[in-house]
């Protein structure tokens, strides 16, 4: 804004150069009183300058990824547009799969705001349902027992010489390498995948929460222990806020890796859910419905890391 | 029978396990200490100091020797001493009032307001009354220690033990600080255990600069009684002669009879 009324100052000066030098003095003037008036003017734009800034911004961070992702798929259009191509091109989804990703809710009726699903033929969205339900179920016994578990052999040496080797070589047991036991074990669909989801998820949380525990500042307890806090007490007031953060990045990899369990769960069990919608539709030679449900649980699971990392700022902040 | 002090330590040793065998950190230390006394501990880092004042808190068990307060034997860390950290250790996720907040509700039995009331009354005595709603992150690091000080005396502590208090803060800060426990101790005539390693904080404060030999197995050097009368103002007081031959002596102690060991090696 200074340099402009500057620049007028001076251009509007310079035709009549021949002038006194005095005469320089006043012209000099204008400027300041122009930066006077300028704020005043600023005011009212602003909101509008905020919001091409915010504009800009998300312009910024989303763009890129728009462009690389039209680019992809131009490419993967052009690779798989011959009619023999073994992978159909996005066209082709598009035009084979356009009941599935435009009726997402096929067989949901609504009665007001409650839901009814019919049995047979659902749409995707009722699928990922199911599927979220299992993890909520899954995830949310591994977060609990991942937690205490964690407090525990982060708490007790003991408890960690003792539990610490089992808990290493156990977490390296891919998910699916627990299915034959699990359904050996419950016999039933439902409860073996929500084995497999716990036994998936807890991993991360107790070793993570174990570290977050060990990592307690010394003083911290010290505190603890000059108040005289009952282990409950120290539990809650410094033990919990002290180790939230950890606790969170141990409930974040789970989420994930839970995610990762039930669609390799619901393919090897049939019934519902969206592994079972990929097998079924694998089997039914439908290979563009398999395309868009993997976009779906991609979708989801990145949710699902986000909603965590969410939850886990918000309560750090609290605490 | 000779009557026991108000706090009394009594042939106090502490050995720790090492992989190359026991070190001995203190041994043989007898302390008797009155009530409402202030009495500094200074000497080398790494003879101990801060081992003996654990000791007292409770939070290091001797291997030989008995604590006393008031007639009964410590062994457990507990409200009744309470302890001001060197860094503050103020809980991060909590306000400051809520801080102070944690220790009142340890130790006073009484309505919900009553504590609310004495944790800002704790809390103006240091001078932070208009602090209560900020986390100790916003705070500087004198008013950190303000806090703690607050946190620990709003306990009521029959022992109020602090370790370095303001070794982590810059001379002018610690000025203020010292300035701000002189005037507290002039209205609460608690009983004081100071650690510290500055001889002027040592003899402007205390009424009692106690020292200790260098360790390994440490022990009680000399006595001082430091016997200026309070009020004690700091540029008044460094022009009497009792406190430059309080001064000399502690800095005798310290630089000739056992001048640090690290230099000693050099």
């Amino acid at each position: 804004m200074f340099s402009t009324a500057n620049a007028v100052a001076t251009h509007s000066h310079t035709p009549d150069m021949t002038e006194a030098e005095d005469s320089a003095a006043v012209v000099a003037l204008p400027p300041p009183a122009v930066t006077l008036v300028a704020p005043s003017e600023e005011v009212p734009v602003r909101p509008l300058a905020r919001i091409t800034e915010v504009a800009r911004n998300l312009a910024a961070t989303i763009l890129p990824t728009l462009a690389v992702l039209v680019a992809l798929l131009t490419l993967w259009q052009f690779a798989c547009s011959d009619p023999g191509s073994s992978l159909p091109g996005p066209y082709k989804i598009w035009v084979e799969s356009h009941d599935v990703i435009m009726h997402p809710l096929k067989g949901v009726t609504f009665h007001g705001l409650l839901p009814s699903v019919e049995d047979g033929d659902v749409g995707i969205a009722v699928h990922i349902l199911t599927s979220l339900k299992r993890v909520a179920i899954g995830f949310g016994l591994a977060a609990f027992c991942g937690i205490a578990l964690g407090v525990l052999i982060g708490q007790s040496r003991l408890a960690y010489r003792a539990l610490d080797p089992l808990f290493q070589v156990l977490r390296t047991v891919p998910p699916l390498a627990w299915l034959p036991i699990s359904l050996a074990v419950f016999q039933q669909a439902q409860p073996s995948a929500i084995f497999l989801i716990f036994i998936t998820a807890i991993w991360p949380v107790v070793l993570n929460t174990a570290a977050g525990v060990q990592a307690i500042p010394p003083t911290y307890r010290n505190v603890g222990k000059v108040l005289a806090l009952n282990p409950l007490q120290f539990f809650a007031k410094i033990m919990l806020p002290a180790t939230v953060p950890h606790m969170f990045t141990g409930l974040r990899i789970g989420v994930g890796m839970s995610w990762l369990a039930i669609v390799a769960a619901e393919m090897v069990q049939g019934g519902t859910g969206i592994g079972f919608f990929i097998w079924d539709s694998y089997n039914s030679s439908l290979l563009t419905d398999t395309i868009v449900a993997l976009v779906w649980i991609g979708l989801v699971g990145f949710a699902l890391d986000r909603i965590v990392g969410w939850i886990g700022r918000r309560v750090a902040r609290q605490a | 029978m000779k009557q026991r002090s108000y706090l009394a330590l009594e042939g106090i040793s502490v050995t720790f396990p090492t992989p190359k065998g026991p070190f001995t950190a203190l041994r043989d230390i007898d302390l008797s200490i009155e009530k409402g006394e202030f009495v500094a501990l200074i000497g080398h880092s790494g003879c101990g100091k801060s081992t003996l004042l654990n000791v007292i808190a409770g939070l290091t068990k001797a291997s030989r020797g008995v604590v006393f307060l008031d007639g009964e034997v410590i062994d457990r860390p507990g409200p009744d001493r309470a302890v001001i950290f060197q860094d503050h250790s103020l809980l991060p996720w909590l306000t400051v009032e809520e801080n102070v907040r944690l220790a009142v509700d340890q130790t006073l039995k009484g309505s919900r307001a009553e504590r609310k009331d004495w944790v800002r009354h704790n809390l103006e005595l240091v001078h932070m009354g208009h602090a209560l709603a900020k986390r100790p992150a916003e705070l500087s690091g004198g008013m950190k220690q303000r806090v703690g000080i607050a946190r620990a005396i709003a306990m009521s502590p029959r022992v109020l033990l602090m370790d370095e208090p303001f070794g982590a803060l810059d001379a002018l800060t610690r000025a203020s600080l010292q300035d701000a426990v002189m005037e507290i101790q002039a209205k609460l005539q608690n009983t004081v255990v100071m650690i510290t390693h500055d001889v002027d904080e040592a003899v402007l404060l205390a009424d009692r600069v106690v020292m200790m030999t260098n360790g390994p197995a440490a022990t009680i050097g000399e006595d001082l009684r430091i016997a200026m009368p309070r009020p004690r103002n700091r540029i008044d007081v460094a022009e009497t002669h009792d406190y430059t031959h309080a001064r000399a002596e502690v800095l005798h102690f310290l630089h000739q009879r056992f001048s640090n060991p690290v230099d000693q090696a050099a």
